[in-house]
């Protein structure tokens, strides 16, 4: 076990160092910097003042291995826009994406494993397969129009939701939320079910087809013939093994959730990083961009290293090998 | 006949699936019982009724596409059809119990061996956790699994197929069931391993005296645990009595056919396994049976009337009954 550790953290680390040489690679050759730190017009003489200043100047591999040591302390340099360092623009941001995506992996996972398991208790009644239907619509319809749909319903027809923003926030230390006021909640609940709703089809679905392969299998048989009543050999014989994959595939979402929700976030006017990300593409503003894509790499790798660890203790024959 | 009551007592059970190809009478009109302490051998090649049997009266006959159509089960003065649910989870793994084939895969695989068996006590009998996992130890013990300590705490893949079978035994009888419903318990394990099954159960039926229906297609292992044995084949129930009688005395066709398919039955070693191949022909399918006995096609000694309407179950004394024209004494 600890070995199968160390060696997944070897190869996060490997992959950690190619993104950040692509990152360096469009940090430094995707359109000149010197241009963009001196501006458009300045003179020959000013642009080589900014080229020595900046080390740009120097051989590649210095350069590289410069920025390799800087982003391991978190410096990516400032922002071309706003001319703070970039990496505390991003952390500013974070705490909104991160409660969104927990949201809405969280309702996804509750609604869709519940639903699957409903549904396939009586997998050919009429409103289970209305529900299954529904869950193509939830994987085949774009997340843009779930969520100017879920505005008109709510917000313009129904007027019992806000539309836009993260409402009031508190502070807790360096983290803002929106979980501990009435109005961040409110606020939070059509974002989450946007972002949510693709992962919440997918495990209705990847709930739905496990447990009716285990339920079919002959230890189930052995729960019934035991006397157990039906919630337990559902919820705890079938379910446990179908939960497996289940949250496998959960974990593997929530760092892309995190990371990737320019969309729900762009619709929302949510103040996360996807949006920051957006801007920052629209102003070329490249030491936040670079500094987002390092900052998803690593959230993504660490989840995946968590999911990995968590899948040899949810199985017991990879634990005990 | 005998008039006492019968520990268990199946009347006219049909149980019949419903399917896109037509109806299967996987059991069609099946009357048998079992005595207290008795071990009852129910034989016949694979396909022709017997798991669905068990499974009646365990009532867990998928539904759909099975459905018990007809008939009555009496356990213990109680009608088993008539129960709720709730009333039969009471029944099953407490008075009745069953195990099947597949050892290796009738365990959760992402439970331990304790946690299975402890469940038992637990559901049955209000044990607290500490207790019921105590008695699990215990019950491994009883089923001389070595070191039950270090056991209960392993995972069904950590052990072979007979330590499984041996665990399934162990959860099996652990709140002392009147009734052992044993599905084809040592089919798919090895030959010596399969002997040593049998042998437990031949002991643990004393030790925990429980009447034993032991499900098998192979005689000789009834011969070694059986008092009587019936004869299924195709969904119907063709001969039936005293082991001996059965062995020394078989009338049906079928049974001696299978009976022929154990070479030298005498000398046979205990660990001899012996598939039923050896009757020619194949088990028909249920969808397509005919209106005569279904037997016919591979009776050697069919006759022209065998055809036409299936035989009745005949008493031809000493508790034998036999369901073929050539004893119906007409
Ligand atoms: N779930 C099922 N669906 C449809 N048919 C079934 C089902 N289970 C059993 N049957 C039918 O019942 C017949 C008898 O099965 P079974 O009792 O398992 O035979 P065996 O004597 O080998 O235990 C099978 O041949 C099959 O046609
Ligand atoms: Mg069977």
């Amino acid at each position: 076990m600890v070995t199968y550790i160390t060696r997944r953290l070897m190869q996060g680390i490997v992959v950690l160092l190619a993104v950040s040489f692509i990152c360096f690679i469009i940090f430094r050759y995707a359109g000149d910097p010197v241009h963009t730190l001196a501006g458009r017009y300045a003179t020959f003489q000013e642009q080589e003042m900014v080229r020595k200043a900046f080390g740009l100047d120097k051989p590649f591999y210095i350069q590289y291995t410069r920025f390799l040591a800087n982003a391991a302390q978190g410096n990516f340099g400032k922002s071309f826009v706003t001319r703070v360092p970039a990496f505390n623009l991003i952390l500013e941001r974070l705490p909104a994406s991160i409660e969104l995506a927990t949201s809405a992996i969280i309702i996804s996972f509750i609604v869709g494993v519940g639903l699957g398991v409903l549904v396939s208790l009586q997998p050919y009644a009429m409103r289970n397969r209305l529900v299954m239907a529904g869950s193509l619509f939830g994987i085949s319809i774009p997340t843009f129009l779930i969520g100017i749909l879920l505005i008109m319903v709510f917000c313009v027809y129904l007027g019992i939701l806000p539309p836009f923003g993260r409402g009031e926030t508190r502070m807790i230390g360096f983290w803002r939320t929106g979980f501990l006021t009435w109005s961040g909640i409110t606020h939070l609940i059509l974002p989450a079910f946007t972002l949510g709703m693709y992962q919440l089809a997918v495990l209705l679905r990847l709930t739905r087809a496990g447990m009716r392969e285990v339920l079919t299998k002959e230890y189930i048989k052995t729960a019934w013939s035991k006397g157990l009543p039906p919630r337990k050999v559902i919820f705890k014989h079938a379910l446990r093994n179908v939960l497996i994959p289940v949250i496998t595939m959960t974990g593997l979402q929530f760092g892309e959730l995190i990371a990737f929700a320019l969309v729900t976030e762009t619709i929302f006017q949510w103040p996360g990083t996807g949006n920051l990300l957006l801007t920052s593409i629209y102003e070329s503003d490249q030491p936040v961009i670079v500094t987002y894509i390092m900052l998803a790499a690593l959230i993504i790798l660490s989840l995946n290293i968590i999911v990995d660890i968590l899948y040899a203790y949810l199985n017991p024959k990879i634990r005990y090998d | 006949m005998d008039h006492q009551a019968h520990l268990l007592e199946v009347k006219e059970l049909k149980t019949y699936f419903f399917t896109f190809e037509g109806v299967a009478k996987a059991v069609d009109d099946i009357s048998i019982h079992l005595d207290k302490g008795e071990t009852l051998g129910l034989v016949g090649e694979s396909g022709c009724g017997k798991s669905v049997t068990a499974l009646s009266i365990m009532r867990l006959i998928p539904e759909p596409p099975g459905r018990i159509v007809n008939g009555k089960i009496l356990f213990d003065g109680v009608k088993l059809l008539d129960l709720t649910m709730k009333q039969m989870r009471d029944i099953r793994g407490k008075r009745i119990s069953m195990i099947f084939q597949e050892p290796m895969i009738s365990l959760n695989p992402v439970f331990t061996i304790g946690d299975q068996i402890s469940e038992m006590f637990i559901l049955h009998e209000n044990c607290s956790k500490r207790e019921s996992w105590e008695r699990a130890v215990e019950m491994l013990r009883a089923v001389q699994i070595p070191s039950p300590e270090k056991r209960v705490h392993e995972y069904p893949h950590q052990l072979s197929g007979g330590m499984c079978q041996r665990a399934i035994i162990a959860m099996a009888l652990s709140c002392n069931p009147e009734i052992l419903i044993a599905d084809e318990p040592s089919t798919a394990l090895d030959v010596t391993i399969q002997a040593q099954i049998l042998d437990l159960m031949v002991q643990l039926k004393e030790d925990f005296d429980a009447a034993i229906m032991l499900i098998t297609h192979d005689l000789g292992v009834i011969a070694e645990i059986a008092q009587r044995v019936v004869v299924m084949y195709a969904g119907k129930v063709v001969e039936e009595g005293q082991t001996i009688t059965i062995f020394e005395e078989p009338k049906h066709p079928y049974t001696r056919g299978l009976l022929k398919s154990i070479p030298k039955l005498q000398e046979r070693s205990r660990y001899g396994r012996q598939r039923l191949q050896e009757i020619s022909g194949i088990v028909p399918s249920l969808y397509e049976l005919s209106p005569g006995c279904s037997f016919y096609p591979r009776c050697p000694e069919s006759m022209a009337m065998c055809q036409g309407s299936v035989p009745e179950l005949v008493d031809i004394g000493k508790a034998h009954r036999v369901r073929c024209w050539l004893h119906s004494g007409h």
